[in-house]
């Protein structure tokens, strides 16, 4: 009978997350695929600025915390200082999309072989619900309290498009965490990613479209149905770049 | 004895920080320090190193946490504006107790400024490269030979105390060609336990990081911050006295601008006017006891900077109201003469008030 036992991949820190946030559910799948992989031991993860902050105490790795959306800097200088060593971020939408897409999008063109776990949530969760880069359309948050006007605030990005037009990417997925067939499938794409790193294929990144029940105003399961019903459409889930069997260069 | 070459200060610059042991360069283009770079990207390649142009300022000096944080010695290079958007970096390698060099080659400011030597950026390396508090050490090289000898002290301090460094030269320096040795030397890096290089499976997780959320945790990990910045002052400050034994008046100069100070201050001797140097070497450390016991002896001191008189607040503030200090200065691209420098040692040692 299969029994089911905590990966090692994680510390035995209890979460300061919110109840329902699904960034539990992504630490754990990136842990398990850490330790599966049995890369643990050689791992340098790189923690963001935002509510994944103390992501340096939960991974059971060597952690160094990033400047706000330095993060693919940062991984940049650790793999190129030592590339035998497997080097992830784990970064929010603010994070990886605002102030950090320079860093984020020269990363990915130069095909620097490192590994993104991307959390969508469609606002910024650690200063109170604020729009995000990938905040939707009419949606309301504290700095969008009309809905966000595309005339004045603009259009949302879409990463993992984007990145996939760049010939440094060797993968990119956007996958969500809703439900269980959402959950394996997630960690299958991340798994990818991490071999992708270890095979030396290029830049790696997985999107994974994630819930905020707090700054939402929702309640956890309501929370999910939104997602479900209003990211999924304008973020469509799916692989927009696999060059994981010849690599980049 | 070592053989002379001949070369500008900004690759003297390189070649001196590689045979020091760093091989690990993220840089981006800047006048006038863009040949670090270049002589950088020829080098690094060939000898398993990692040249690396950044996308931004920011990113070079985030690349050089990375690295840092993962046990190697890493450096970046850039001039005054560069410098400015590096700051958000600097302060989080400070706050992060990492070792690592930044060389700044000072051109004229504010905003775009000029790109003619300048030390506008005293105040930026000497008091706040970055936000909160922290200190950097901070080296004022005269000439090439000494930028050369002094990137070595700086590797091997910035470990020694886990703080960044910076060489503070200016456009003169870096653009300037002289006759430079290079040391035989073994770099030898200082252990590193905290490098995040992986577990291993052998030990817990290693965590660079600079935030700490109790306020409580945070003062303490400043005050012993600050209980080793306390070491550095008693250990570290490194000044050149030129003529001051007999001085009656006594001039206080760093940089490419000491050089000219000095041929001003042997003007002055011959002349017959007493006149002695002052030459800090760190900036940070300051050599505040110099400066006190010059003020002691003398009713005058002269600092002289090309800026609008910055260094010239640490020496009125270590000089206590001992004697009158002044200032004479210009800003970016005009090289103060040795006759300028000669009329303010006349001036006020001629007892005019």
């Amino acid at each position: 009978m299969a029994s089911f036992h905590k990966t090692n991949g994680l510390t035995d820190a209890v979460f300061h997350y919110c109840p329902g946030c699904t960034h539990g559910i992504v630490h754990r799948l990136v842990a398990e695929c850490l330790e599966e992989l049995g890369i643990l031991g050689k791992t340098v993860g790189i923690a963001p600025v935002g509510c994944a902050v103390m992501a340096y105490d939960y991974f059971n790795c060597d952690m160094i915390e990033a400047p706000h959306g330095r993060a693919p800097a940062v991984a940049t200088g650790a793999k190129r200082a030592n590339p035998d060593n497997i080097v992830f971020t784990y970064q929010g939408d603010g994070d990886l999309a605002a102030i950090g897409t320079a860093e984020t999008v020269h990363a990915a063109t130069r095909g620097e072989n490192i590994t993104i776990i991307f959390i969508n949530n469609a606002i910024y969760g650690m200063t109170g619900g604020q729009m995000a880069p990938t905040t939707l359309p009419g949606q309301v948050t504290q700095t969008t309290p009309y809905g966000r006007d595309v005339t004045r605030a603009g259009y949302p990005i879409r990463m993992c498009e984007m990145l996939s037009t760049l010939d440094g990417v060797a993968y990119a997925e956007r996958v969500t965490v809703t439900d269980v067939p959402n959950v394996r499938n997630a960690k299958k794409a991340i798994k990818k990613a991490f071999t992708a790193q270890i095979e030396k294929k290029g830049f790696s990144i997985v999107e994974v479209l994630s819930s905020c029940p707090t700054n939402w105003g929702l309640e956890p399961v309501e929370a999910l149905k939104w997602l479900k019903e209003n990211m999924i459409p304008y973020y469509p889930l799916g692989c927009y770049k696999d060059a994981t069997e010849k690599g980049v260069f | 004895m070592a053989e002379k070459y001949l070369m500008k200060g900004n690759e003297a610059i390189a070649e001196a920080a590689i045979r020091n042991g760093c091989i690990h360069f993220f840089g981006y283009p800047i006048t006038p320090q863009t040949e670090v770079s270049a002589y950088m990207s020829k080098v690094l390649p060939k000898i398993g190193g990692t040249f690396l142009q950044a996308e931004s300022e920011i990113a070079a000096i985030n690349m050089v946490l990375g690295a840092a944080s993962c046990g190697v010695r890493a450096m970046t290079s850039s001039s005054s504006p560069g410098i400015s958007l590096k700051s958000e970096g600097v302060s989080y390698i400070a706050g992060s107790d990492l070792p690592c060099v930044i060389l700044n080659v000072m051109r004229g400011g504010p905003g775009l400024g000029g790109i003619q030597p300048s030390q506008a950026d005293y105040w930026q390396a000497t008091k706040a490269l970055g936000h909160g508090d922290f200190q950097l050490l901070v080296f004022a090289p005269a000439t090439v030979q000494e930028i050369v000898n002094l990137i070595g002290t700086a590797f091997d301090l910035a470990e020694k105390y886990r703080m960044p460094a910076l060489i503070l030269a200016d456009g003169m320096l870096g653009q300037m060609m002289e006759p430079v040795e290079f040391p035989e030397i073994t770099p030898k890096p200082a252990e590193k336990p905290y490098a995040t290089t992986g577990t291993q499976g052998k030990r817990k997780p290693n965590i660079i990081n600079s935030l700490y959320l109790q306020p409580d945790e945070l003062e303490r990990t400043v005050r012993e911050r600050f209980a080793r910045y306390d070491i550095i002052k008693q250990n570290e400050v490194r000044c050149e006295e030129y003529l001051t034994d007999d001085a009656e008046i006594i001039l206080v100069a760093y940089g490419a601008t000491a050089r000219v100070v000095r041929s001003a201050v042997e003007d002055a001797r011959a002349c017959g006017i007493k006149a002695g140097l002052i030459r800090p070497i760190t900036l940070w450390p300051f050599p505040e006891e110099a400066i006190r016991n010059a003020a002691a002896r003398v009713d005058h001191m002269i600092t002289v900077e090309m800026s609008m008189g910055q260094m010239v607040d640490d020496v009125r503030l270590y000089a206590n109201g001992q004697c009158d200090v002044h200032f004479f200065g210009h800003t970016g691209g005009i090289v103060p003469t040795p006759a300028e420098v000669l009329d303010q040692i006349k001036k006020y040692a001629g007892g005019a008030e």
